[in-house]
């Protein structure tokens, strides 16, 4: 199986990308107008400001739409996979796969709840996976 | 500004379609080129404003031996067309040109000359969807649609019923790729391609290519073919990545688009004979028809259920069968196109008896960006 296809960081993601590192979900917010947003940037896109702070996210959501690809791509297995978009607590969408649990529409139910599971990939890259809240 | 006064005065697909594997995609512009020129009965040195996507118009132009005032390579996907004649119409309104050229073509198929759909992994898409798993349109395009679905209380039956009733439209067309009758059973009984998108919710990958030729309208009148006229026009952008669209469950880019053109026209809704709706996916012309504001909100599967959209229905969509079962090269708008014109003009295989007003829109990328044209065949 070739390496899976990873991110590249930039000067402006490198903050979001050591933050999966670390174990957290690194969202930015401007510090005028209070807007959470993603993917990273310099600047508020609401507002325009550059006066805007890196903070650590809850790192839970719920599941916003999906597909299951029944063709998998050849970095990632042979089995069916759902490419999901989660919904933050926090407002912004981020596209992500879900885990711990089977890739069938039978389990993955629209709004269930999610919670942000780290899965290392290489020394520098670490994915934002989710998984089903337990319980 | 004043988009009355252009005129599509040429009009041709390239002489194959749907598997061409002895030219390459600069080879497929060019033809398409050649049977517009005739088409409009013009030659290369008549055109002094060239537009293409997929390839640059530097590429177009010293290839088809043009010499242009006026260049645009709007490239945004599978709509660029539409921003081009968009584009055109300003461009002769205003002097920088008289007669433009607008391409189309592209080896989705064979692959001649053709490049491949990656992105950098610095890219957004790169860092922020590429990870995932995504394989291309089929596992992107169709992300939002489960929200949607839910939010509209429908099921994937309701995406089945797009491609059963385009391909009855197909059926119509000789140049058609797929003409056989299909039933709501055979769509969801498709290969699964992405759940809960069979098959036959996805558009063809074929090869092909189709150019116009505008001019203003004055001058219109004086070509061999019956001048159709652009009334209005409208285009937007929203997202590089189908992840970050503000709302799943309707394209921002479709809305700004739809209005701008339709305030231009100056017609009403009831006023349109005929509709193109850019399908590359099935939940397409859904999208399409509820953010134009022919259906509202949660309405267009019951539309297209009822058979509005059909043939004999009262706003025909989609009659040259679509991506769904026409043909599909990639960037799909120059096809939705060359089927409005060829109803306007009154050629089309599956006419629309007595059709004056079509409207075109057209989609980029997977939802990224957004042209609408409308045309009529009487003169503004």
């Amino acid at each position: 199986m070739p390496p899976r296809m990873l991110p590249e960081p930039t000067p402006e993601t490198r903050h979001f990308w050591d933050g999966c590192k670390a174990g957290e979900l690194r969202l930015q917010r401007c510090t005028a107008c209070h807007e959470s947003y993603f993917p990273p940037r310099a600047f508020c896109p609401k507002c325009a400001s550059r006066d805007v702070e890196v903070y650590p996210a809850s790192g839970k959501g719920v599941l916003w739409s999906y597909v299951i690809n029944m063709r998998p791509r050849p970095d990632m297995g042979t089995e069916p996979y759902a490419i999901a978009v989660v919904k933050l607590a926090e407002g912004p969408q981020m596209m992500t796969n879900i885990v711990d649990c089977p890739q069938t529409p039978e389990v993955l139910q629209l709004d269930m709840p999610l919670q942000v599971s780290f899965a290392r990939q290489t020394d520098d890259i670490t994915l934002p996976l989710f998984a089903p809240v337990k319980g | 500004m004043k988009q009355k006064s252009v005129g599509v005065v040429g009009a041709a697909e390239t002489t194959k379609m749907g598997k061409i594997p002895d030219v390459s995609v600069i080879g497929l512009h060019a033809d398409a080129a050649l049977n517009a020129l005739a088409d409009a009965g013009l030659k290369p040195s008549d055109i002094d404003g060239v537009a293409c996507a997929g390839i640059s118009p530097v590429e177009l132009a010293h290839y088809m031996g043009i010499t242009p005032t006026y260049a645009d390579g709007t490239s945004v996907g599978g709509c660029s067309f539409m921003l081009h004649v968009r584009h055109a119409a300003a461009a002769i309104n205003e002097g920088l040109c008289t007669t433009v050229l607008i391409t189309h073509g592209e080896s989705g198929r064979s692959r001649v000359g053709s490049s491949g759909f990656g992105r950098a992994p610095s890219s957004l898409m790169g860092q922020f969807e590429m990870p995932y798993g995504v394989a291309g349109p089929p596992t992107m395009f169709t992300i939002p649609v489960l929200r949607y679905l839910k939010t509209y209380g429908l099921t994937a039956e309701d995406l089945a019923w797009v491609a059963v009733i385009q391909r009855e439209w197909a059926a119509k067309n000789p140049r058609a790729s797929f003409k056989d009758p299909l039933t709501v059973d055979d769509v969801l009984g498709a290969d699964m391609i992405a759940w809960p998108f069979t098959k036959l919710m996805c558009c063809l990958v074929t090869d092909g290519g189709g150019a116009l030729i505008l001019t203003s309208a004055e001058r219109a009148k004086d070509f061999p073919q019956k001048p159709v006229y652009v009334l209005g026009t409208g285009e937007s952008v929203e997202t590089p990545l189908v992840s970050q669209m503000a709302d799943f469950t309707s394209s921002k880019a479709f809305r700004v688009s739809g209005k701008k053109a339709f305030d231009e026209s100056g017609l009403a809704h009831a006023d349109v004979d005929h509709l193109m709706i850019y399908d590359a996916f099935a939940h397409l012309p859904l999208y399409g028809l509820e953010d134009l504001g022919f259906c509202k909100p949660g309405e267009a599967a019951g539309f297209i259920r009822e058979r509005n959209t059909a043939i004999g229905g009262k706003l025909p969509l989609n009659t040259n069968g679509g991506g769904l079962s026409y043909m599909h090269s990639g960037m799909y708008g120059m096809y939705a196109l060359q089927e409005s014109v060829r109803q306007l003009r009154g050629i089309a295989p599956a006419q629309v008896p007595g059709a004056r007003t079509s409207v075109c829109h057209g989609v980029g990328g997977m939802f990224a960006a957004s042209g609408t044209v409308i045309f009529s065949n009487e003169a503004p």
